[in-house]
C-alpha cells in the first residue's frame, strides 16, 4: 500500500475518511483541479508522462499512415510512363506533405513518445521535471499537425518541398494558403519540440534516482538527451526562418524578394543550419533503442558503452558544422565546399564507431533472434547502406552529379527508414509488453519484419539506379522515350519501386493487425520480464503504476536490473553470472518496501487550453487579425491561470474536493 | 513559467524548496531558464545575421546611416541598461525576503522598460514618417523584424514584471518567491544583453 | 542599501552575488562604457583601424559583465554556464560561418 497525495475517482470510496466538503474559497488557480483517473477526461487533462507517451505514439502512428498513403499515391503516379493518378499540382503537394508529415509528425513525435514514456522510467523518476509543460507539448504537437493538414481542405496543401526553398515559397509561385499552413504548423510543433527538449534535459540532469551517475544511465536516455540538446538549439533557427516566411507571405516583407535584392541562399542556410541537426534528431533516438535491444538479446553488456555515448555526443556536435553539404550545388565557392566536404566525411567516424560497437556487442553472444532483435540488426544493415551512399555525397564533385536526382531519395530513405523507422518499430516490439502488459505476436511480427525489409529494399534500392540514370526528384511524370534500355530501363525500376512500396505497406498493415491479434480477449498478459532485460524500466510492474515505482530504486550499476537478477561468481577478469533473483521477486521486494508518501503532480486544464490558443492564432494570421488577437488573449489568460496554480494542488483545490491524504491500493 | 518538479520525498508535509531533491542540487526552474536563454541565442543570432546581411540593401537615401538618431538611441539604451540594475536590486531584495523593496524595484524596472518601449515606438514612428516602412527595403524588413522581436521580448517582460508585483502583493506566488524573482531577472537581463549587442552592431557600426 | 554581511541568506539560496553597492558600481561602469562607445561612433575618422575592434571589445565587455555579475553566472553552478555558453558558441560559430560563406566580411 502506498499513500498517494493525489485524489482520484476510485479514492472517493476509500475508507480513509475524506471529508465530503472541504472549506471553499481557497481556489489557487481559476479552476479547481480535475481529478479523473479513467475515461476520456483523464486523458484530456492528464500530465502523466506515460499517458502522454501513449498519446504521442497513437497520434504519430495515425500521421504515419497518412504520410504512407501520400507515398503510395506518389509511387502509383510514377509506376508507369505518363502517369495520370495525380496532376502536377497535386503531385507537388503530395511529396511536400509526405516528407513534412513523416519527419515532423511521425518520426520526431514517435521518438518523443518513447522518450516521454521511457526516460523517467529508465532513470528511476516518478515523472518528468515539468509535467504540465509536457502535456502542453503533446497538445501543441497535435494541434500543429492538424493545422498543417487542414490545408488539404482549405484550398490545397503546401507544395514547395519539405525544405520550402525561397523564393519558390513566395505568394507568386505558391498562391494558395498551403505554405502559410505549413509554416504556422511547423512553428507550433516547433514550440512543442522546444518545450519538450527543455523538459527532458532538466529531467535527465536533475531527476535521476540516487546513485545513477551520468555514465550509469541507460544508453537510450543518453541518446534522447543528445537529441534534446540538438532540438533546443536547432529549433530557434527554423523559428527565425519560419517567421521571415510568414512576414514575407502575410505582411509583404521583402526577405526573399529577389527583385528587391534578396539573397535566396539566406533561407537555405537558415533551413539547413536547422535541417542538418534535424537529421540526427531523427536518427539518434533509434540508435539509442538499438543499443538497448542488442545487449538484451545477445546476453552481453553493450560493447564500449562510453564510446557509444561519446560518439553520440560527437555526432550531435559535428552535426552543427556540416549543414552546407546540402547546398553544394548552389555555388557556395570552392573554399566553403571543401571545408564542409571534409567536415561531412569526419562525421562518418563516430557513426562508424557505433556500427562497430553494435557488431562487437553481438560478437560471441548467445543471440536470440526475436522480432525486436531482427529490427535492431535490420537497422545496422540498412543504415550502413544508407551511410555508404551518404559518403558518396560528401565528395562534392560526385554530389553535384547526384543532386536533385532519385539517388538522393534512395540515400535518405535508407537512412531515415532503415535507420530511424526500423529502430522505432524495434522499440515498439521491445517495449510493448512494458507499456501495455501484452506481448505482440512473434510469428506475425516476423512476417511484419521480413515484409518491411523486403519492401523497403524493393522500394528504395531501385531508386539508386533510377537516380544514377538521371531521373530527377520531384518530377511528376517520366516518359517512355527517355527511359533508357535494358538493365537501366527506368520503367522496370520504377515499377519495381512501386511494387516494393506496396509490399512495405503490407508489412506495416501486419503491425496493426498484430496489435489487434495480441489484444484480443483471452490473450495472456505478458510476463513481467519477457526478454530478460537489463535496465531500470523493467524493475517495476507492466504497465507501470501511475507513480512508476513504489520505492525509488537506488542504482549501483549500469544495467542495474541485470545486476539485481544476476550475481558475478567469477574471479578476476572472468565473469560468471548466476541468477539470484527473478523479476517477480525483485518487484515484490520493491512493493513491500514502498515509499510511504508519494507526491504526484496534479492534472491541469491549462496545458490544453494554452496549446489550443496556438492554432487559433495561426488561423488568425491567415484569415483574420481579430482572430489572432482573440487567440493571443486566450494564450495570455491561460498563462496567468497556469502561473497561479501550484504544481501539486492542495487537496481542497480539487473538483470535487477530496481529503488530505488518500490511500490507493497498490495494484500489482 | 514556474512549473516545479515532482518532488519525491518521504517527509509528509515537507515544504518544498527549489533544488532540494534534484540529482545535481540545482533548481529545475533555473536550469530550464538557462537552457531557454541558450536557445534564444540562436534565435537572436539568426535575426542579427539576417540584418547584417541585408543592412546595405536599401534605396539611396533611406539606409541606416541616414535614419539613425544616435543620441536618442543612446539615451534609450542607457534606460534599458539601468533597468538591469534595478532588476538586480529587486532580486537582491527578494533574497532578503524584503517584499516591499522587491515590489518597488520590480516596478521601477517595469517603468524603465516601458520607457524603452515608448522610445522604440517613437523611433519606429519617426522612421515611418521619413518613409521607411516595413516593406520598403530588405534593410527595413530585417531592421524592424530584429528590433521588433526584441521589443516584443521587452514588452512580455514588462507584463511579467507587473504580474509578479501583483502576485507578491496578494501573496500568491506559487513556489519559491525569491527564485521566481530571480528567474524573471535572468530573462530581463538577457533581453538587456541582446540590446547591448544590437546597440553596437546595428546602430554604432556604420553600414 | 545593505551589504552581503547583513543579508539573511536562505539555506537553499546557492547564489552568492555581489552586494547592492557592488551592483551599483558595475552599473556605473557599464554606463561609462556605453558613453565611450557613443564617443567612438562620433570619432570614427580619428580612431581609424582601432574603431571596429574597439567597439566590438567594448560590446563584449558589457555583454560579459551583465552575464557574469547581474546574471550571477560567475557565482552560480558551472552547469548553468555550460547551458548558456553552448547556445552562445553555436550561435556565434554557425552565424559567422554563414556570413562568411555569404562573403559578408569581404566588403
Amino acid at each position: 500500500m502506498a499513500i498517494i497525495e493525489r485524489p482520484s475517482d476510485t479514492v472517493a470510496l476509500a475508507p480513509s475518511g475524506a471529508p465530503a466538503v472541504a472549506t471553499p474559497g481557497t481556489s489557487y488557480g481559476v479552476f479547481r483541479r480535475p481529478v479523473h483517473t479513467t475515461g476520456w477526461k483523464s486523458w484530456l487533462f492528464t500530465i502523466d508522462h506515460k499517458k502522454l507517451g501513449i498519446m504521442y505514439g497513437i497520434t504519430s502512428m495515425v500521421f504515419f499512415i497518412i504520410g504512407g498513403v501520400e507515398a503510395l499515391l506518389i509511387r502509383l503516379q510514377l509506376a508507369g510512363p505518363n502517369g495520370t493518378v495525380l496532376n502536377a499540382d497535386q503531385y507537388n503537394q503530395m511529396f511536400t506533405m509526405h516528407a513534412t508529415t513523416m519527419v515532423f509528425l511521425f518520426v520526431m513525435p514517435m521518438a518523443a513518445a518513447f522518450a516521454n514514456y521511457m526516460v523517467p522510467l529508465q532513470i528511476g523518476a516518478r515523472d518528468v521535471a515539468f509535467p504540465r509543460i509536457n502535456a502542453f507539448g503533446y497538445w501543441a504537437y497535435l494541434f500543429g499537425g492538424l493545422l498543417l493538414n487542414s490545408a488539404w481542405f482549405l484550398g490545397g496543401a503546401a507544395d514547395g518541398g519539405w525544405f520550402m526553398y525561397a523564393p519558390n515559397s513566395s505568394v507568386v509561385f505558391s498562391p494558395t494558403n498551403g505554405v502559410d499552413f505549413w509554416g504556422l504548423g511547423l512553428q507550433i510543433t516547433g514550440i512543442a519540440s522546444l518545450t519538450g527538449a527543455i523538459n527532458l534535459i532538466v529531467t535527465v540532469i536533475n531527476m535521476r534516482a540516487p546513485g545513477m551517475s551520468l555514465m550509469k544511465m541507460p544508453i537510450f536516455t543518453w541518446m534522447v538527451m543528445v537529441v534534446q540538446f540538438l532540438l533546443l538549439f536547432a529549433m530557434p533557427v527554423i523559428t527565425v526562418a519560419l517567421f521571415m516566411l510568414m512576414f514575407q507571405r502575410s505582411f509583404d516583407a521583402t526577405f526573399f524578394s529577389v527583385e528587391a535584392g534578396a539573397d535566396p541562399l539566406l533561407w537555405q542556410h537558415l533551413f539547413w543550419i536547422f535541417g542538418h541537426p534535424e537529421v540526427y534528431i531523427i536518427v539518434l533516438p533509434s540508435f539509442g533503442i538499438v543499443s538497448e535491444i542488442l545487449p538484451v538479446f545477445s546476453k552481453k553488456p553493450l560493447f564500449g558503452y562510453p564510446l557509444i555515448v561519446f560518439s553520440g555526443a560527437a555526432i550531435g556536435l559535428v552535426g552543427w558544422g556540416v549543414w552546407a553539404h546540402h547546398m553544394f550545388a548552389s555555388g557556395l565557392g570552392p573554399i566553403s565546399v571543401a571545408v564542409f566536404s571534409v567536415a561531412t566525411m569526419a562525421i562518418a567516424i563516430p557513426t562508424g564507431v557505433k556500427i562497430v560497437n553494435w557488431t562487437l556487442t553481438m560478437w560471441g553472444g548467445k543471440i536470440a533472434f526475436t522480432v525486436p532483435m531482427l529490427y535492431a540488426v535490420g537497422v545496422i544493415v540498412q543504415f550502413t547502406i544508407g551511410g555508404l551512399s551518404g559518403v558518396t555525397h560528401s565528395v562534392a564533385p560526385s554530389d553535384t552529379q547526384q543532386t536533385d536526382t532519385y539517388y538522393i531519395v534512395a540515400h535518405f530513405h535508407y537512412v531515415i527508414f532503415g535507420g530511424a523507422v526500423l529502430g522505432l518499430f524495434g522499440g515498439l516490439y521491445y517495449w510493448w509488453p512494458k507499456i501495455f502488459g501484452k506481448m505482440l505476436n512473434e510469428r506475425l511480427g516476423k512476417w511484419n519484419f521480413w515484409l518491411t525489409i523486403v519492401g523497403m529494399n524493393l522500394t528504395f534500392g531501385p531508386m539508386h539506379v533510377i537516380g544514377i540514370q538521371g531521373q530527377p526528384r520531384r518530377m511528376y511524370v517520366w516518359t517512355e522515350n527517355r527511359a533508357g534500355e535494358g538493365f537501366f530501363n527506368l520503367g522496370f525500376w520504377n515499377l519495381m519501386a512501386t511494387v516494393g512500396s506496396f509490399v512495405l505497406s503490407l508489412g506495416v498493415l501486419l503491425f496493426l493487425i498484430n496489435i489487434y491479434v495480441s489484444h484480443r480477449k483471452g490473450t495472456q498478459p505478458a510476463p513481467l520480464d519477457p526478454w530478460d532485460a537489463r535496465s531500470l524500466e523493467w524493475i517495476t510492474s507492466s504497465p507501470p503504476k501511475e507513480h512508476n515505482f513504489d520505492r525509488l530504486p537506488t542504482v549501483g550499476h549500469l544495467d542495474e536490473f541485470f545486476h539485481r537478477k544476476y550475481e558475478d561468481r567469477g574471479e578476476g577478469e572472468r565473469h560468471d553470472y548466476h541468477q539470484v533473483a527473478t523479476a517477480e521477486e525483485i518487484l515484490a521486494g520493491e512493493e513491500a518496501n514502498g515509499d510511504k508518501h508519494i507526491h504526484l503532480p496534479s492534472p491541469s486544464y491549462w496545458p490544453i487550453l494554452l496549446a489550443f490558443s496556438l492554432p487559433v492564432m495561426g488561423y488568425g494570421v491567415i484569415y483574420n487579425l481579430y482572430l489572432l488577437a482573440g487567440g493571443a488573449l486566450l494564450a495570455l489568460v491561460s498563462m496567468y491561470g497556469w502561473g497561479m496554480e501550484p504544481h501539486t494542488a492542495p487537496s481542497d483545490d480539487y473538483d470535487p474536493p477530496t481529503g488530505t491524504e488518500l490511500e490507493v491500493a497498490a495494484h500489482g | 513559467m514556474a512549473d516545479t518538479a515532482v518532488h519525491d520525498d518521504t517527509h509528509a508535509g515537507h515544504d518544498d524548496h527549489a533544488g532540494h531533491h534534484t540529482s545535481t542540487g540545482l533548481s529545475n526552474n533555473k536550469l530550464a531558464m538557462w537552457m531557454f536563454l541558450g536557445s534564444e541565442c540562436l534565435l537572436f543570432g539568426g535575426l542579427i545575421s539576417t540584418y547584417m546581411l541585408y543592412r546595405g540593401r536599401h534605396s539611396a537615401n533611406l539606409g541606416p546611416d541616414q535614419v539613425w538618431d544616435i543620441p536618442f538611441t543612446s539615451a534609450s539604451s542607457f534606460v534599458l541598461l539601468m533597468s538591469s540594475l534595478t532588476m538586480v536590486l529587486a532580486v537582491s531584495s527578494a533574497h532578503r525576503k524584503d517584499d516591499r523593496n522587491t515590489k518597488v524595484w520590480l516596478s521601477v524596472t517595469a517603468l524603465l522598460g516601458s520607457l524603452f518601449v515608448a522610445g522604440q515606438v517613437y523611433e519606429f514612428t519617426t522612421f515611418y514618417r521619413e518613409g521607411l516602412g516595413f516593406t520598403t527595403s530588405l534593410f527595413s524588413s530585417s531592421f524592424y523584424t530584429l528590433t521588433g522581436f526584441h521589443g516584443v521580448h521587452v514588452t512580455v517582460g514588462i507584463i511579467m514584471l507587473m504580474s509578479l508585483v501583483g502576485m507578491i502583493s496578494r501573496n500568491k506566488v506559487p513556489g519559491n518567491k525569491a527564485e521566481t524573482v530571480e528567474l524573471f531577472g535572468l530573462y530581463w537581463h538577457f533581453v538587456d544583453v541582446v540590446w547591448i549587442l544590437i546597440f553596437t552592431l546595428v546602430y554604432l557600426i556604420p553600414a | 542599501m545593505s551589504t552581503a554581511t547583513d543579508t539573511q541568506h536562505d539555506h537553499y539560496t546557492e547564489s552568492h552575488g555581489l552586494t547592492d553597492l557592488g551592483y551599483i558600481k558595475i552599473a556605473i561602469f557599464l554606463a561609462i562604457i556605453t558613453g565611450v562607445e557613443v564617443v567612438f561612433s562620433y570619432t570614427q575618422e580619428q580612431l581609424g583601424a582601432a574603431f571596429l575592434p574597439g567597439l566590438l571589445i567594448l560590446m563584449a565587455v558589457k555583454f560579459f559583465m551583465v552575464i557574469l555579475y547581474f546574471m550571477h553566472l560567475k557565482f552560480d553552478s558551472k552547469l548553468f554556464s555550460l547551458m548558456f555558453y553552448i547556445g552562445m558558441v553555436l550561435a556565434v560559430g554557425c552565424y559567422v560561418v554563414f556570413l562568411t560563406t555569404m562573403h559578408f566580411f569581404h566588403s
